[in-house]
């Protein structure tokens, strides 16, 4: 297995979830406890009544116990006073559902604050993980890890756990009441139990194998029907329906075919197992009969020992399964502690809050992703605050880059520049307050599956409905969205509607307009807006800008040639700096795409 | 979202009726067993009555004689009863999996027929839930909720007999408590009913604030909002934890009822102890046992029927699914010269030329509230090139709907030459249709398989030439096993400029008349992306081809182009008309051009 230190990791990762709910499952130990002991109690309540009650034998019992009864009038009082006998068995009854009550609930506060306890600390470390992280994983992958392997684990700690516990509480006790009442017949009973453990283990791990091969065919059924629902264009249009009919129903027999082999298994098992314990409870009735015939054993002895056997049995064929179950829980708790041990971003001890006001000047900046090429190689401009900045680059320039750099979604590593706002290393600035200080649009913005009104002023919650339309507005979003039957209402992503991509893009914009930063970026971000659109966005834009540096990546000249300010990149290097008029005749890459952008008309017609 | 309204529904019979078809095959076994279940539950009544024997018999009369017989009698009834649970409990299990196999026959076979309004209108995962999640809830209810009927109400009758036989006063004060408990149980299952749906509303919402939480990390990230989100998503798990607690209470309660019920049976029989003669100890004690045993199995009785109580919602979903009519259905003199979609009489087929004709259509779709297309008419002769273009989610598949029949026009006509399409079945349609995705569509399996897809009588040699006009030959090659590279769930061991060039191949295999293209805007690189193109090219040759067009630069050469707005065709025309018009369509050219020419010019650095 694993080597020593990881499964100490895991083992302090369990402890940290166990948080706060280590006192709930004490609580539930422990009434389980005084559950089981209450069960033991019966038995001996039915056997004093058959043998000293009704058939007035001799009593000779603990003190504490003949203390009990004396007080209570003696055995001779109870034969006459039978009520007396039935309200002690309503009594321990009562005890017994109180602290199976306590169990109960206990137990569940334990597991839903364990389970509270893992989903928020998974929720929160998600979210604080570096961006770099999230380019790494899959989707789908840390989802599967937060819900299923939560809840194996879940199963593991407040139901395998307590119940393996329970079961060997019950257990302890039954032998401790068996032994003392008749020693070897307690023996004839514990014979055989390592047999029907073992069995019962031996069994479920190797049906633990068919299972999954069940599993597995399973998810190739129900991929197979779901590429059948997202392929459905194609299989229509090819005339494939037969094709696909005889796929599904091969596999469909073959995935039955399957279950009904572990069917005969498991029908095999329960049956053998009844019998083993059949046979089990035959020995015990037979030996403790001859018990009773042949040496001094009471015929209330013998119901009573009867009695435990039967609590003792049933527990100890489940204890195979629970058993074998085990083994499932670790494979989850290390997919778990994958995320949980990921770094969180992290601010620098020195970091502070900065007013995020003054010029943004990159310096210098040299910067490669992990494992590949840099990307940006001495990089130096300077954004002035106030003005527009416009960026042009082609693919792989490394213009969405430096955006990524600015708002500290990548970290960039001392000695490679600096890039600084107002004058000071944003390495020194608190990421919450870099990022809450620029409002940013990517190219492909992802929206929330709330309404649209949540969707624009989700970073303010004290924005009223006016300020939602009139960012709409001015991101010329709020005619389409009226139109919507719901308005603003309107929960963006469920069934019949869909934004189109410019749509998308607009809600973005206004969702940006209502951060009110004082730095606002634009990556790319009207590429799917018609042009007229665009110009009365961009106007409207102008107004917004005010005092705030804004910063847009574009190819179109059109765009960019009302910046203050242009930079292009190229390959990750600074080609050319200046205005709009200093670039167009300046004879590099600008001056050549305006020279195509505006040489269009003859283009088109060719 | 719509998995979680399960609003109460409420079935004449639980709706058993509606699903009797599929559980007739099983008649026989099911009676079989039911025959086992009550053996086996009268064992289970036996085998107290052993218990008594020895008490009563051997310690009360402190006798061995007939020890030997006991024992081999008793060893007989387990071993009897252990046969029947193991034919019973795999018959059970067997009918369940065979119920299950059969409804999500008749599910995908169905789903197979159904138009293409019904897949607009309900997601993927709706329907994939119809198909495997409620047909298994209606397996087990059909084998193991039966056979806990059976199990349940035959032990409860039969010790009931027993103990009326045996003392027919104790037994009745004992059974007096059992319709009161049945009462209490049922009380408790209802309200625990609505608290687990409940949950299971708050647990899938959890999961949609993980998926999005995942999702939106790095919109998160660059919004600031990182508490804003972790509040909600802990709002939501207290939410949770609060209700799971409140519904264990009630299950501490439910249990704690039965416990009581049944330490009450138990009572009853010793303060009433004097019913029965003091030195019959076993019978005492059998009445014990049954007292306090008859508990459970109504508790499981209990379960079984709020079993039946809840999958009423999965029978009507079920069924619901399975009456669902197609929009677009042959008429049955069309299936009975052309066969239908499953067993085609290709023998009556005729050729198809490829000329299509719109006459004067006028379209809404089923769900939409608005005409897309007003009569509508236009001519596509034998082997145009026709465009649509327009933004994402503007509606530029409607044509194309209406040529490969995945809806009818709500009114007029569409011919396909020059006879309407309703004549013709649709798979005859369909076949002489080739479809080239965006997203290319890939199934499981190996790359010839799914070439095999558009023709699945293809020769090597074609599927060799297929592969060679689209330059997916070096592709291929580069695959490890080449054609028999498994290709992965939706393709997705390729990439995407790689599934879209086995596409390409599979749409030329089935040789089609009419082709439709729905261009790729994924990125693809450079070559990939002048491959793709060549390949457009070599397959529109000498085919109708209706291209849906996101890079206008590649359709300039089409024979007519259609600009669709919101939904409406808003300009029409050659590339040249188009432009002359400077309407809808210069306004996108423009924009697209400054950024492909810009781009141009930046890469080429």
């Amino acid at each position: 297995m694993k080597n020593k230190a990881e499964r100490k990791d895991r083992l302090k990762l369990i402890f940290f979830f166990l948080k706060g709910a280590k006192a709930f499952f004490a609580v539930s130990i422990l009434s389980a406890a005084v559950s089981a002991l209450a069960d033991m109690i019966s038995p001996q309540i039915i056997r004093m009544t058959i043998d000293n009650v009704i058939a007035q034998k001799p009593a000779s019992y603990a003190p504490v116990v003949m203390r009990l009864v004396n007080a209570l009038g003696g055995f001779a009082h109870f034969r006459t006073h039978i009520w007396i006998v039935a309200a002690a068995i309503m009594c321990v009854a009562l005890v017994k559902v109180i602290s199976q009550y306590t169990f109960r609930v206990y137990n569940t506060k334990g597991s839903e604050t364990l389970v509270k306890t893992m989903r928020d600390s998974l929720f929160g470390r998600i979210e604080r993980l570096p961006f770099s992280w999230h380019m790494k994983n899959k989707t789908g992958d840390i989802i599967q890890r937060c819900t299923s392997d939560i809840e194996t684990m879940r199963s593991f700690i407040s139901e395998q756990m307590t119940g393996i516990f329970r079961i060997l509480i019950m257990l302890v006790m039954s032998l401790i009441f068996m032994c003392s009442m008749n020693i070897w017949l307690t023996l004839v009973a514990v014979i055989p139990m390592p047999l029907i453990i073992w069995y019962s283990l031996r069994f479920h791990r190797t049906v633990h194998d068919e299972f999954q091969v069940c599993d597995e065919n399973e998810g190739k059924l129900s991929a197979m029907v779901q590429e059948n629902l997202t392929g459905v264009r194609v299989v229509r249009a090819f005339g494939r329906e037969k094709t696909e009919l005889d796929r599904f129903e091969k596999q469909n027999r073959y995935y039955t075919s399957l279950w009904v082999k572990v069917a005969g298994s498991l029908a095999g098992f329960w049956s053998t197992s009844d019998v083993l314990v059949g046979l089990q409870i035959l020995g015990i009735v037979v030996a403790g009969a001859l018990m009773c015939i042949h040496s001094n054993m009471q015929p209330g002895e013998y119901v009573s020992f009867i009695s435990y056997n039967g609590m003792l049995i049933w527990p100890i064929r489940q204890l195979g399964r629970m058993i074998s179950e085990l083994s499932k829980a670790s494979v989850s708790v290390e997919r778990v502690h994958y995320i949980m041990k990921s770094e969180e971003e992290k601010d620098a001890p020195d970091a502070v809050d900065a007013p995020m006001t003054g010029d943004i000047r990159f310096d210098n900046v040299t910067f490669a992703y992990e494992n590949c090429p840099e990307i940006l190689k001495n990089v130096s401009f300077t954004a002035e605050s106030g003005k527009t900045l416009g960026i042009l680059g082609g693919t792989g320039s490394g213009k969405s880059t430096l955006m990524f750099l600015l708002d500290k979604l990548y970290d960039l590593p001392e000695g490679n520049g600096t890039i600084s706002v107002g004058g000071t290393d944003i390495r020194r600035i608190r990421t919450q307050c870099v990022r809450s200080h620029i409002g940013m649009v990517l190219q492909e913005p992802f929206l929330f599956s709330r309404t649209i009104s949540e969707n624009i002023g989700i970073t303010n919650d004290g924005l009223t409905l006016s300020d939602i339309r009139e960012a709409a507005r001015d991101a010329c979003l709020d005619e389409a969205v009226t139109a919507f039957s719901q308005g603003y209402d309107t929960k963006v992503g469920e069934r019949g509607v869909t934004l189109s991509g410019g749509q998308k893009q607009r809600a973005a914009i206004a969702r940006m307009l209502t951060q009110k930063t004082p730095i606002m970026i634009l990556d790319d971000s009207l590429s799917a807006v018609d042009t007229q659109t665009d110009a009365k966005i961009r106007k409207a834009l102008e107004k917004h800008f005010g005092g705030s540096t804004v910063i847009i990546i574009s190819h179109r000249i059109t765009t960019l040639s009302r910046c203050d300010r242009i930079v292009v990149l190229d390959k990750g290097t600074v080609a050319e700096t200046g205005t709009h008029d200093e670039l167009k005749d300046a004879g590099g890459i600008y001056s050549l795409i305006y020279q195509s952008q505006s040489g269009l008309g003859e283009e088109a017609e060719a | 979202m719509s998995e979680n309204n399960e609003k109460r529904t409420h079935l004449k019979f639980f709706g058993i009726g509606r699903i009797i078809r599929f559980l007739k095959p099983f008649r026989t076994t099911m009676l079989v067993m039911a025959l086992l279940g009550i053996v086996t539950s009268g064992i289970d009544v036996l085998v107290t009555q052993f218990q008594r024997y020895a008490i009563d018999h051997f310690v009360g009369g402190g006798t061995t004689d007939t020890l030997w017989i006991f024992i081999i009698v008793y060893i007989f009834a387990i071993c009897l009863q252990a046969l029947a649970t193991y034919i019973s409990c795999k018959k059970a299990m067997t009918v369940e999996v065979s119920v299950n196999r059969d409804l999500r026959q008749s599910a995908f076979t169905h789903l197979q027929t159904l138009s293409f309004s019904y897949f607009n209108q309900n997601s993927v995962g709706y329907i994939h839930a119809r198909v495997l999640s409620d047909t298994s809830r209606i397996g087990s209810l059909a084998s193991w909720s039966f056979m806990d009927g059976v199990w349940h109400t035959s032990y409860l009758i039969l010790a009931a007999a027993v103990m009326l036989v045996i003392n027919f006063r104790l037994a009745l004060l004992v059974l007096a408590i059992v319709p009161l408990v049945a009462v209490l149980f049922s009380f408790f299952q209802g309200k625990l009913i609505r608290a687990n749906r409940e949950i299971r509303e708050i647990n899938s919402n959890i999961t949609a604030n993980f998926n999005e939480g995942i999702a939106g990390a790095k919109t998160v990230k660059t919004l600031a909002i990182e508490e804003k989100m972790q509040s909600r998503f802990t709002a939501e798990t207290e939410h949770m934890r609060r209700k799971s607690v409140h519904t264990s209470r009630l299950r501490g309660l439910f249990a704690a009822t039965m416990n009581l019920a049944s330490s009450a049976a138990l009572a009853i029989v010793l303060w009433k102890h004097d019913l029965i003669a003091a030195d019959e100890v076993g019978t005492f004690s059998m009445f014990m046992s049954y007292a306090q045993g008859m508990m459970e199995p109504i508790r499981w009785l209990i379960d079984a029927i709020s079993d039946l109580i809840t999958t009423q919602v999965n029978i009507e979903r079920f069924t619901n699914l399975l009456a669902v009519k197609s929009d677009v259905v042959d008429m049955p003199e069309v299936v009975e010269k052309y066969g239908d979609s499953f067993y085609p009489k290709k023998e009556n087929w005729e050729k198809l030329d490829g000329d299509i004709e719109f006459d004067d259509v006028t379209f809404q779709y089923p769900d939409g509230d608005e005409k897309v297309l007003e009569h509508f008419s236009m001519k596509i002769p034998q082997g145009a090139n026709i465009a649509i273009v327009g933004e994402t989610g503007a509606g530029k598949s409607t044509l194309v709907n209406l040529v490969c029949r995945f809806y009818e026009p709500t009114e007029g006509r569409v011919l396909i030459d020059g006879r309407d399409a309703r004549e013709r079945s649709q798979l005859w349609l369909h076949s002489h249709i080739g479809y080239v995705l965006q997203n290319p569509h890939l199934f499981s399996g190996t790359v010839r398989d799914n070439l095999l897809y558009g023709n699945p009588d293809a020769t090597p040699e074609e599927i060799d030439r297929a592969v060679q006009l689209v330059s997916a030959d070096e592709v291929i090659a580069r695959l490890e096993k080449g054609l028999d590279t498994d290709v992965g769930e939706g393709g997705d061991l390729l990439s995407t400029g790689e599934k879209q060039l086995i596409s390409f191949a599979r749409a030329i295999l089935a040789d089609p008349r009419i082709l439709i293209l729905d261009e790729a805007t994924a990125s693809v690189d450079t070559i990939t992306e002048q491959k793709i193109q060549s390949a457009i090219d070599t397959v529109i040759e000498g085919r109708t081809s209706i291209v849906i067009a996101h890079r206008l630069s590649t359709v300039r050469g089409a024979d007519c182009i259609l600009a669709v707005r919101d939904g409406k065709i808003v300009e029409k025309g050659t590339h040249r008309e188009l432009i002359a018009k400077k309407g809808y369509y210069y306004d996108m050219y423009t924009r697209q051009y400054e950024d492909e020419e810009a781009a141009k010019i930046l890469d080429a650095n």
